[in-house]
């Protein structure tokens, strides 16, 4: 159409310029900080690799991994298991789908933040919910956040907040099996856990890939919980609170700059592994 | 929690052969009500426990507040402001909602009608954007609302949401505008209606759907983010709820009733609006799975 061009510009211009300044300026400048060492905001002096050299040598950072390698491992097996169990269970039933439907999912519109206030009364040694009950049964109150069971105990709220969202991702994908697939099932006499495991997982494999993927680079920014639980203290140090500690809180920008580019690598990395482990055929119907 | 007893006196029987409950469905039944009660339970103790003083919360939490006090709420609202920090919240989160939908929706419409040249790199660039995450944009942002003097304003949240936000939504009003037949332009255009008007009166109308879902999307995600809270507006006057709610867990850590006060303020409202349009959060939320 004539005159198109004009209407291009303006229109794409808001939202460029926006995304420009606030994410790729930033993500480049955040490279370029990565190279200085800074002290506070004007202060910087160019270090080439330094800052990567002292990556590699960080013990903290080397411990801020593996604790968010662990709260993955968590959340592949507990929350995409418990996930998955829970929407089979719940395609396989004819009655109060749509209720388990919205009791499952109403965590996820629920902020991190709150969820991790409702645990700190939760875990509370003396007069929590849990220490409640295990007084009331008569039994040794337990110090859930202690230095060494700190990180499973931020690692439960974690869990459980995403396990209604990826239960929807795969109770949808589920919805999308022909019937027919299962009627050829029930001709043939395969039912129940078979049923599950020969046809209904293997459908929907290229879903469960998505997930993985999902709850893999989701793991990385691991925030709220941690911070809020335990200040990432007591062996519960993530990526993302080393991050803003190191960066925001002793505003060292320039080696803050570098583990957030180690964030990003390290989430590339992990999801091209998943991406190539789980390969197949994709399955259209 | 009348409905999960509700769901275990249903009686359940199979259609296709008529006898009792198999002993599988009913398994499955007590897993489900077992999960389901991890969610609903902890909501209403904490809700429970709101109502009663923090003594009472403290020698037993278990117990039904039968005569509810509301000191914990008057507290909230006098001594912390939890009133400020709502409406706070819900200026910035709508204010980035807004601006999403008009900036992103503008993009979106040129990207699914127009060919010009560099229209598909641009579409790969944004897939590409949403690898980045917050905390590999965090640090130059900061300076720059520290140079615009932003720090602790509005703007100094709302601007970062919402590119932090525009990237996904262009994707997702893409590609459901995409779908709208071209018929309706052309007829559009004989009538003598330029693009914007074309925009405003066809595309806007009959994209409502998306519109709806990416708001959810955005809302959410903004309302309940706490890493940039905590860095661009952390002063009393401009603090959103998430911040104020790590607040309360720093400085009033001790004041159990006033926790689980200033937790239900924050769940409670959500919560009914999302038992009014569940399916529209939940469609919102799983589209937005691809941002996370």
């Amino acid at each position: 159409m004539k005159g198109d061009k004009k209407y291009i510009v303006a229109f794409l211009a808001p939202a460029l310029l926006l995304i420009s300044t606030f994410v790729y300026y930033p993500f480049l400048k955040s490279l370029y900080l990565s190279f200085y060492r800074t002290s506070g905001f004007f202060d910087k002096k160019f270090v080439g690799l330094d800052n990567y050299k002292r990556m590699f040598t960080d013990d903290l950072l080397g411990a801020a991994t593996l604790h968010t390698l662990e709260i993955m491992l968590y959340t592949i097996v507990f929350q995409v298991g418990i996930a998955l169990v829970l929407a089979v269970m719940v395609d396989n039933i004819s009655k109060g789908k749509q209720f388990f439907r919205t009791v499952f999912f109403f965590p996820i519109v629920i902020s991190g933040a709150a969820i991790s206030l409702l645990f700190v009364l939760i875990y509370n040694y003396q007069f929590g919910m849990l220490n409640n009950a295990i007084a009331g049964l008569g039994l040794e109150k337990v110090l859930w956040l202690s230095e060494t069971g700190s990180l499973k105990a931020v690692a439960v709220p974690t869990v459980w907040h995403y396990v209604g969202f990826y239960f929807i991702l795969f109770l949808t994908a589920m919805s999308k099996i022909p019937a027919d697939f299962y009627e050829a099932a029930k001709l043939e006499g395969i039912s129940g856990i078979k049923k599950t495991t020969m046809l209904t997982i293997p459908l929907i494999l290229s879903d469960i890939k998505v997930v993985l993927i999902l709850a893999i680079t989701g793991t990385l920014k691991v925030f709220d919980f941690v911070w809020i639980l335990s200040r990432g203290q007591n062996g519960t140090e993530v990526l993302g609170t080393y991050m803003y500690k190191k960066a925001l809180v002793d505003q060292n920008f320039g080696y803050g700059s570098t583990i957030a580019i180690y964030i990003v690598v390290f989430g590339l990395i992990l999801s091209i592994i998943t991406n190539r482990l789980l390969k197949r055929e994709e399955i259209t119907y | 929690m009348q409905q999960v007893n509700g769901v275990n006196t249903v009686p359940v029987e199979r259609h296709r052969s008529g006898k009792r409950i198999p002993l599988g469905t009913l398994f499955m039944y007590v897993c489900l009500t077992l999960w389901a009660l991890t969610t609903i339970y902890p909501m209403f103790w904490i809700i429970n426990n709101s109502f009663k003083l923090s003594t009472d919360v403290m020698n037993d939490s278990f117990s039904i507040a039968l005569s509810p006090v509301l000191t914990n709420y008057e507290t909230a609202f006098d001594r912390i402001n939890i009133g400020k920090a709502y409406a706070n919240s819900l200026i910035m989160s709508g204010a980035t909602v807004l601006l999403v939908l008009v900036c992103g929706g503008l993009a979106a419409y040129v990207l699914s009608r127009f060919k010009f040249r560099g229209r598909n790199a641009l579409s790969s660039l944004l897939v590409a954007t949403l690898l980045i995450p917050a905390f590999a944009t965090v640090v130059p942002v900061y300076e720059l609302l520290i140079e615009w003097g932003l720090v602790n304003k509005y703007w100094g949240l709302i601007l970062p949401h919402t590119a932090g936000n525009l990237t996904f939504a262009i994707l997702v009003m893409t590609a459901y505008m995409a779908t709208i037949p071209k018929e309706l332009e052309e007829a559009a255009f004989i009538d003598g209606c330029n693009r914007f008007n074309m925009f405003t009166r066809i595309f806007m109308p009959i994209a409502r759907p998306v519109f709806a879902s990416a708001s959810i999307f955005v809302f959410l995600w903004s309302y309940n983010d706490l890493f940039s809270a905590l860095i661009f507006v952390n002063k009393e006057n401009v603090r959103p709820i998430v911040a104020l709610l790590n607040e309360i867990s720093s400085q009033y850590g001790t004041d159990f009733g006033l926790m689980a006060s200033a937790v239900s303020l924050t769940v409670v409202p959500v919560l009914i609006v999302y038992l009014f349009i569940q399916k529209y959060i939940e469609k919102g939320m799983t589209e937005g799975a691809v941002k996370g």
